[in-house]
């Protein structure tokens, strides 16, 4: 026998997913003739699917969708692997399965041990019960057992720094506090296997590294841990192992360092066959975003603080009139952090032509600090006030030093000062106010 | 202490092997989660778990009148009708109030069904259990009715607990059925209010079983509320009420029916909840 715990065999996860066909019944010019059509059709095909004992899917085009397919993964007693993937790879719903929340939908999984899973912190919290309650009733929830809670309740709430708010009610608590009462119970499992989803970007930077400190110290004491994480320090610092997932299926696993490389050049890549990639508006269809490089106007992830961002994507378009190109500049932890319009600031739309067009959009240099971004692209009809195409994080890309003017001092994302150089210029004044 | 068995197999389709045993396991969660909404329920309400009392007492009061007074419907033997009513009510109460507030458990629980693992069986027979909680605190009251009445209950009331029982599986059969479907079709939200209302009058509650002609009480028992409501009398009302024998056979019969179908159910369904819901 192996001393795997976890055993991962040709693992593949399905789900249906509903479109609605020719698009925007809500919206503008649908005849009513169609839409009382389509509910018709609608109506028998739930009917048939409530007699086969199926699921209900909205919309009328059903489409199937491999959340995960053909994973083969082992991990051994006592590593820390990292799962490490773009949004929508199939993250969290590999955990899902390791976790039993969900079933497999082929393949399957041996676990040799007692597992816990901190897919959210503070599930099933109650805003009503007091802090108190709340550790005696998420505890249960995660696996502990009330004589082991009573154990550590006083390390709990030493380590959530509560204290005095222990009777009262969680729903008078600051969204801080919360979430510290929540990560302290959720730290205090006691587990042979630990999963953890990216459960670390919350609370302030202080508590974030408290957090990190107390996993380390988990990892470090011979559990196994499997943690998904956007964040590559945290990656780096955790775990000893990575597994890179794209669109539901593995590309890689070895050495922590090696992973992060391979998804670094993954996500300079459009990713082939992405559920969203597929996706398509009512008149238009945004494809292939890539961010150019300053130089050989080569698809590149890296961006300079300083030059010109340079982005390049394929339009598709029914010629419909008006439309606008929109993109919006997201933070690490997706926090919008500019906006971009043809039409809203340059009075410029979309070519009243059916076909396919290359756009290329060159923005002002920004003075970004280090650590990741992201741009998401829609289009849209300015005068209907809602997106035709939407696509999140369109392209990736990161900074990987930032600081404008050359001092070696690296202005970082995580740090939580912004993402943005505030540039002096030429420097600041000081004036003696004295006399 | 573990949680878990020592290996887990993750497979589709797979029967669990130990599925008694994780839900034994389970059992603080199960205490816990019952806790919770028990402690919840009467929060930021003024007359708090009068609640659980004033809904029952008044629909008896209505039903005393309107069935005994106007309707002029026999009681059982000589027990007050108030008191006979009382006496079914309060299975009534436990059935639908168990019914509705299970079949609506699961989904209520989204957030944890979809981030925690545990045997989901679990949800709803809490909920189950807190409306036995407001069960107990009717009984009290009926006592109090009881003692105003100068009613003494024979060596009959023993046997009552028997009959909770199988108010309690009568309950947990449907209500787990209905909560799988409920999770899968949302419809079962808007059939459940309509049961609860309907069955209210199909059953006998407001009047005597009685007066059900003869040829149709057999017929009559599928309903297993019947049953139920029939043995509660017999206990309660010490010897004025007769058992109908085949009857309860007949209920004792479908219950057992719909605990097994529920549970079956909701075996085959629970493992897609976190999916569909």
């Amino acid at each position: 026998m192996s001393d795997a715990v976890i055993t991962v065999e040709n693992l593949s996860k399905r789900y249906l997913i509903g479109h609605t066909s020719g698009g925007g019944g809500a919206y503008g010019y649908t005849a009513l003739r169609d839409v009382l059509g389509r509910e018709a059709r609608n109506f028998g095909r739930k009917a048939v699917d409530l007699l086969r004992g199926r699921q209900v899917v909205q919309g009328d085009e059903v489409e199937e969708f491999w959340a995960l397919k053909a994973l083969n993964l082992e991990i051994k007693q006592g590593e820390a692997v990292g799962i490490i993937g773009r949004n929508g790879a199939g993250k969290t719903t590999l955990l899902k399965v390791l976790s039993r929340i969900t079933e497999p939908t082929e393949g399957r999984v041996l676990l040799r041990g007692r597992v816990a899973s901190l897919l959210e912190v503070g599930t099933g919290f109650h805003p009503e019960l007091t802090g108190r309650e709340n550790i005696f009733l998420n505890g249960a929830i995660l696996g502990m057992t009330q004589r082991e809670i009573r154990k550590k309740f006083d390390e709990i709430v030493a380590f959530a720094g509560i204290e005095r708010f222990l009777d009262t009610p969680v729903k008078r608590y600051s969204s801080g506090m919360y979430v510290r009462l929540a990560f302290a119970v959720a730290a205090h499992l006691e587990p042979e296997i630990l999963i953890v989803d990216e459960v670390l970007a919350v609370g302030d930077a202080e508590f974030q590294k408290k957090c990190l400190g107390k996993m380390e110290e988990v990892a470090r004491g011979g559990r196994t841990v499997v943690f998904v994480s956007h964040n590559m320090a945290a990656i780096k610092s955790l775990t000893t192992r990575g597994f890179v997932l794209d669109a539901g299926r593995s590309v890689f696993f070895g050495t922590t360092e090696e992973a992060i490389q391979h998804y670094m050049q993954l996500i300079s890549r459009p990713s082939a066959g992405r559920p969203r990639e597929r996706s398509k508006g009512k008149h238009t269809a945004i494809r292939d975003v890539y961010l150019l490089s300053k130089d050989d106007h080569e698809p590149t992830t890296q961006y300079v603080p300083g030059e010109p961002l340079v982005l390049e994507m394929m339009i598709d378009t029914d010629g419909t009139r008006g439309m606008s190109l929109e993109l919006f500049l997201t933070d690490a932890s997706r926090t919008r952090l500019g906006f971009a319009s043809t039409y809203s600031f340059h009075g410029q739309t979309l070519p009243e032509k059916k076909g396919t067009y290359r756009a290329i959009i060159k923005l002002d240099p920004l003075l970004l600090a280090a650590g990741c971004y992201a741009f998401d692209v829609a289009t849209s009809e300015p005068s209907a006030n809602h997106w035709d195409h939407w696509v999140e994080s369109a392209v990736e890309f990161e900074v990987q030093f930032s600081n404008a003017l050359g001092y070696p001092w690296d202005f970082k994302q995580s740090y939580g000062f912004g993402a943005l150089t505030l540039l002096c210029r030429p420097t600041a004044e000081f004036v003696s106010a004295r006399n | 202490m573990t949680l878990m068995p020592d290996l887990i197999i993750i497979e589709p389709g797979r029967r669990e092997r130990h599925y008694w045993l994780d839900l034994w396991r389970y059992r603080e969660l199960f205490r816990v989660l019952a806790w919770r909404d028990l402690s919840v329920r009467y929060k930021q309400t003024i007359i708090g778990v009068l609640w659980a009392v004033i809904r029952p007492v008044i629909t008896v009061l209505v039903f005393t009148i309107i069935f005994g007074r106007i309707a002029q419907l026999p009681t059982d033997g000589t027990a007050p009708y108030a008191l006979m009513v009382f006496a079914g009510m309060l299975p009534w109460t436990f059935f639908s109030n168990g019914l509705s507030e299970a079949s609506s458990s699961v989904i209520n629980s989204a957030n944890l069904i979809t981030k925690v693992y545990f045997p989901r069986l679990i949800v709803p027979t809490a909920t189950v259990v807190v409306a036995l909680v407001d069960f107990l605190i009717n009984f009290c009251m009926l006592l109090l009715l009881m003692v105003w009445y100068r009613f003494m209950p024979d060596w009959r009331i023993l046997v009552l607990p028997a009959f909770v029982l199988l108010a309690f599986f009568a309950s947990v059969g449907p209500a787990l059925w209905i909560t799988a479907l409920n999770v899968k079709y949302r419809d079962f939200r808007y059939i459940i209010p309509f049961i609860a209302q309907f069955g209210l009058y199909v059953s006998p509650v407001g009047f005597s079983s009685s007066v059900v002609p003869e040829q149709w009480r057999l017929l009559y028992s599928l309903n297993p509320i019947v049953g139920v409501i029939d043995g509660f009398r017999w206990c309660i009302l010490g010897g004025q009420s007769e058992l109908y024998a085949p009857g309860l056979a007949i209920s004792i019969g479908v219950t057992a029916f719909f605990l097994w179908f529920g549970i079956h159910q909701f075996r085959k369904m629970e493992k897609s909840f976190a999916d569909l819901i």
